[in-house]
């Protein structure tokens, strides 16, 4: 039974994006409909909920506006789809997947469900092979991996749009020709989004990017469907086209908060700060869309950028976030301040696959023994630090003030960087030794002997 | 069943509504729609059954058909099982992967186990003996690693009439006839949701050697005991999850990946087979269970993936063996249950969760145990259970009500883990209420000095790490020579007794008696720096040597 092209005049009820059809039946769950105004305007929606006697729709549109008696609901018989083909490199599309580019509609043929399918898990291919950035607070200490899922964890004011973009223009991997990128804006200021836009294209990646915009004013429900399409419209490009592709979602946060506006709107039981129970299976619905399949070429790697409300790495969206990706790269504000870009803290980032995609034959021998020792290092500057505003630099032992000359150096030789600067791993590696010299032998436990004598000339 | 049962009233989300026109049982499976979704009916009332639906509903409409199986969620058991990647429901991912492709789709129907598959049966029960359940009738090598013995399933008694000669056998066809005309075949089928009865609960008398300094020496857990480890993102949960799969000396390891990340599971079925197993010499992979429930497959499923895996456990354990089960994460299992819960309107108790949160996890803890089973073998059951709490906040509903049903408690500190020192589990705020007989195993098997000793090292590091806050105040130079040298002591301790390198062959795995030697020294050489220091002798320490130790090939 199927209710394409079945007609409904009349609502029984509008809240916010919901609108609430009664006497129609056998309407299916996540069924595609348009909802026609007075105005003549078509909105698209989403059955969200139905039974025997009617269903809940969300409209991803603008609802103001809409009266009850005066609205047609049309009924598709057929979740929502989007046609994906390798005419999509290049385009610009809304939130909805119309063309935003003053473009016809992509004629592409082949229409896919965009909510996706679970990829079966003994058919993934771990991730292993490295994705140098150019970056060197990247690559060094929290190297990405093709298939990877590795968030930007910031706040409103640092250089997250500028470390994406660098992230976007500079992203390479050896032996890799076909890549793509996917943007999707959810709720971005038009600014923002404008300059994404003018960056990508100026960059030359144009022709190799797709671009789906959900602005600030568009509607919440909208925002939903967003990064639902854009990831459909990867899944093709890696595991049909054969493409790697990264994904950059921008911002989850406000994803997020459109999912707590609609679940407020259907009376649902809120969990923590009002979000909804289900937060963690819907971005997991999302994020676990990044991967390798094996036997297919390509791969999805996304770099969604979360905006951590007034910097609270504890609030349910970043929270959630990392319990579902693999690691997280963490910005702070301190470190901005002291005018060092990319502002990464290095101590509380973390890449969760990179052990198994750096050193020998992947990106060089010594790599695995820097970081180790970066770390440790980066960690005993912090202490230093500490113990330094309490008692004075004066008062610190030879060893400490050791560590606070290594901690500026590294901040300024490895971890600063021009916006424009691209670093292959290996000159981030020898910087990294250079600063690295500014310790004693003694110091460096956490590197092994035979990297030592090869690397360590003071 | 090719019937339908009823139709379906109402979808929202992989909650579903239906009228049956045969009456449904609480908890019987149900197929769903025209693709067959399997379901389970969660609540019942006079007109309309509510269902969870293990499978995505999109497209499900009013008006399709219901149908209904008559039975419960019921898991299958027998040769076979090894080796084998399962989702929550137990439906075997990689035949899935064979027959579907790389995605997950919906409405597939598969046995769990191999139909075709032949084992060689080695009978053993006698003709005209008579039989219980859990008795044996043979056995198959189901794999080089693991001898399983085939018994009568719970609930049968008899007289055998006949039995199969040895040879092979596939698993659904009869190995013995009993006297009431009853065939008996290899495969069982148990429900999940429902305990095994066992003939006595033991107290645990072993700890479950895990190879892992830090757990067996300050933080034992027992054979047949629970433990928690809670610990936020970023803390190490899973490469200490991957070691304790590897080391933990167990017959059979069930690990039950629930709402885990993709790739994480796939590192594991990529590594497990791969794995030897330091004992045996043999595969891991011939010994392992994997249930994979990751976090984009449905969420239903997700809640019954621990009862798959608890019931796998419990017939092993029935058949002999000790079983490790390790559920990553019980947390996202709670969410779960929430997300259910919601959608279902309950009334939410705290943070959104069910009221009966509690009673639920009780439900799964309470089915770990070391046990003398119906048909008198010894076998046990230990379930190490992963936590998440949300921004690592150990006060959260799931920790603290898991906390009421484990005796060990493994909290992972994300310091630890941001300074590379893996496992990384807290010393102050993990615990551990070693039962006695732990205490008497280490006393017999490994020195009679383990008790003292430990509470030795354990004292050690409680005064070290009040010396580290004051130090953090005024300084280390500020500090007594007796305080800067426990100071450097715990330091080395940390880096040569409890971080411990997964990657190094000779320090992956450490055995009692070496976390003894090791453990001993280090307090032999705290002993004589500090009679040093008291009599103003020069220190004769070598701390590069103490953290060396640890990497240096067991002599």
């Amino acid at each position: 039974m199927t209710t394409a092209g079945l007609e409904r005049r009349g609502l029984a009820e509008l809240r916010g994006p919901l609108a609430f059809v009664e006497g129609v039946s056998g309407i299916a769950f996540h069924e595609f409909v348009d909802l026609v105004g007075s105005d003549g305007e078509t909105r698209p929606g989403r059955v969200l909920s139905t039974t025997e006697k009617g269903a809940i729709v969300e409209i991803f549109g603008v609802t103001d506006g809409l009266q009850l008696d005066a609205s047609r609901v049309r009924f598709h018989g057929r979740p929502m789809r989007f046609s994906v083909g390798p005419e999509l490199l290049g385009r610009v599309f809304d939130g909805l997947g119309r063309p935003r580019d003053g473009l016809p509609p992509s004629a592409c043929e082949d229409r896919r469900t965009i909510n996706g399918s679970p990829i079966n898990p003994c058919r993934r291919a771990y991730p292993r092979d490295f994705l140098e950035t150019g970056i060197s607070s990247i690559d060094a200490l929290n190297s990405i991996v093709l298939g990877q899922k590795i968030p930007i964890f910031t706040e409103s004011g640092l250089a997250h749009d500028d470390l994406a973009m660098q992230i976007i223009r500079q992203a390479r991997a050896p032996g890799v020709e076909k890549f793509a990128v996917v943007f999707a804006a959810l709720g971005l200021p038009r600014d923002t989004a404008a300059r994404y836009l003018t960056g990508l294209q100026a960059s030359g990646a144009r022709g190799r990017v797709i671009a789906f915009l959900n602005l600030a004013d568009d509607p919440a429900a909208e925002r939903l469907i967003t990064p639902r399409l854009a990831l459909t419209a990867a899944e093709y490009l890696a595991f049909d086209a054969g493409y790697h592709v990264l994904v950059v979602l921008h911002d989850i946060t406000n994803y997020g908060e459109a999912l707590r506006e609609i679940s407020a709107a259907r009376g649902e039981v809120p969990s923590r700060k009002g979000y909804p129970g289900y937060l963690y299976s819907d971005l997991a619905s999302l994020f676990e869309r990044a991967g390798r399949i094996t036997g297919r070429p390509g791969s999805i790697t996304q770099i969604p950028i979360v905006t951590l409300p007034s910097g609270d790495l504890t609030h349910p969206i970043p929270d959630l976030t990392g319990y579902v990706t693999e690691g997280q790269i963490v910005l702070d504000r301190e470190i901005a301040r002291r005018g060092i870009y990319p502002p990464v803290a290095v101590l509380s980032s973390l890449s969760r696959l990179m052990s198994d995609g750096i050193g020998e034959g992947r990106t060089r021998d010594d790599h695995p023994d820097v970081a180790r020792q970066l770390y440790a290092a980066v960690a005993h500057v912090e202490r230093a630090r500490g113990l330094a505003s309490i008692i004075g630099v004066d008062e610190l032992t030879e060893i400490e003030r050791t560590y606070l000359r290594f901690g500026e150096r590294f901040e300024r030789e490895v971890l600063t960087q021009g916006g424009e600067e691209s670093r292959t791993i290996a000159q981030t590696l020898d910087r990294a030794w250079s600063v690295l010299r500014e310790l004693p032998r003694a110091e460096l436990t956490r590197v092994r002997a035979s990297v030592l004598d090869k690397h360590y000339t003071p | 069943m090719s019937d339908a049962a009823g139709r379906i009233t109402g979808i929202s989300g992989w909650v579903v509504r239906a009228r049956a026109t045969v009456p449904l049982a609480l908890r019987e499976v149900v197929l769903v729609g025209n693709e067959r979704l399997i379901g389970e009916v969660i609540a019942l009332d006079r007109t309309e059954a509510t269902i969870q639906v293990y499978e995505e509903t999109e497209g499900v409409a009013p008006g399709d058909p219901l149908f209904a199986t008559g039975e419960p969620l019921a898991i299958e058991l027998g040769p076979g099982l090894l080796g084998g990647i399962f989702d929550g429901v137990q439906r075997p991912l990689r035949s899935l992967a064979n027959a579907e492709g790389d995605f997950i789709g919906r409405g597939a129907q598969m046995p769990s186990l191999d139909r075709e598959k032949l084992w060689n049966f080695n009978p053993e029960a006698e003709l005209g003996c008579e039989v219980h359940e859990g008795d044996i009738l043979g056995r198959v090598l189901e794999t080089p690693a693991l001898v399983h013995p085939i018994v009568v399933p719970p609930g049968t008694s008899g007289t055998i009439e006949w039995i199969a000669a040895a040879g092979p056998r596939r698993i659904a066809d009869a190995v013995a006839r009993l006297d009431d005309g009853r065939e008996l075949t290899m495969l069982q089928k148990w429900r999940a949701r429902v305990r095994r009865p066992v003939r006595e609960l033991l107290v645990p008398d072993a700890p479950l050697i895990t190879g892992q300094r830090v757990l067996d020496t300050f933080f034992p857990l027992a054979r047949g005991g629970t433990a928690a480890m809670p610990g936020g993102f970023g803390t190490g949960k899973t490469v200490t999850q991957h070691q304790l799969c590897r080391w933990a000396a167990a017959d059979v390891i069930i690990f039950v990946g629930c709402g885990e990340r993709g790739n994480e599971i796939t590192q594991l079925i990529d590594e497990l087979p791969r794995l030897v197993d330091p004992r045996t010499k043999r595969l891991l992979a011939e010994r392992s269970i994997l249930i994979a429930n990751t976090s984009n497959m449905p969420v239903s499923a997700r809640e019954a993936s621990l009862f798959t895996g608890v019931t796998i456990g419990e017939y092993y354990r029935d058949l002999g063996y000790d079983v490790l089960l390790l559920a990553d994460s019980i947390s996202r299992w709670a969410e779960a249950l929430r997300e259910i819960s919601g959608r279902l309107g309950e009334m939410p108790a705290e943070e959104g969760y069910p009221p009966y949160l509690s009673s639920a996890l009780a439900a799964f803890f309470e089915r770990a145990g070391s046990v003398v089973t119906l048909s008198g073998r010894h076998g046990s059951l230990t379930i190490i259970a992963a936590i998440s709490p949300p921004a690592g906040d150990l006060t959260e509903p799931v920790t603290r009500h898991a906390s009421r049903f484990v005796r060990t408690f493994w909290t992972l500190d994300r310091q630890l883990a941001a300074a590379r020192v893996f496992p990384a589990v807290s010393t102050r705020s993990s615990y551990s209420e070693v039962p006695t007989g732990v205490s008497c195993w280490w006393s017999e098997n490994v020195s009679a000095q383990w008790a003292p000793t430990r509470d030795e090292a354990l004292k050690f590091l409680e005064e070290a790490s009040l010396i580290e806050e004051t130090a953090r105040l005024v300084g280390v130079d500020s500090l007594p020579e007796r305080e800067r040298y426990l100071l450097r002591l715990a330091g080395a301790f940390q880096e040569g007794f409890l971080q411990q390198d997964a990657y190094d062959a000779n320090d992956a795995c450490c055995a009692p008696a070496r976390q003894m030697a090791l453990l001993e020294t280090f307090m032999r050489v705290r002993s004589e720096g500090l009679a040093q220091i008291a009599n103003g002798a020069a220190v004769s320490t070598d701390f590069a040597a103490l953290q060396r130790m640890k990497t240096e090939s067991p002599s």
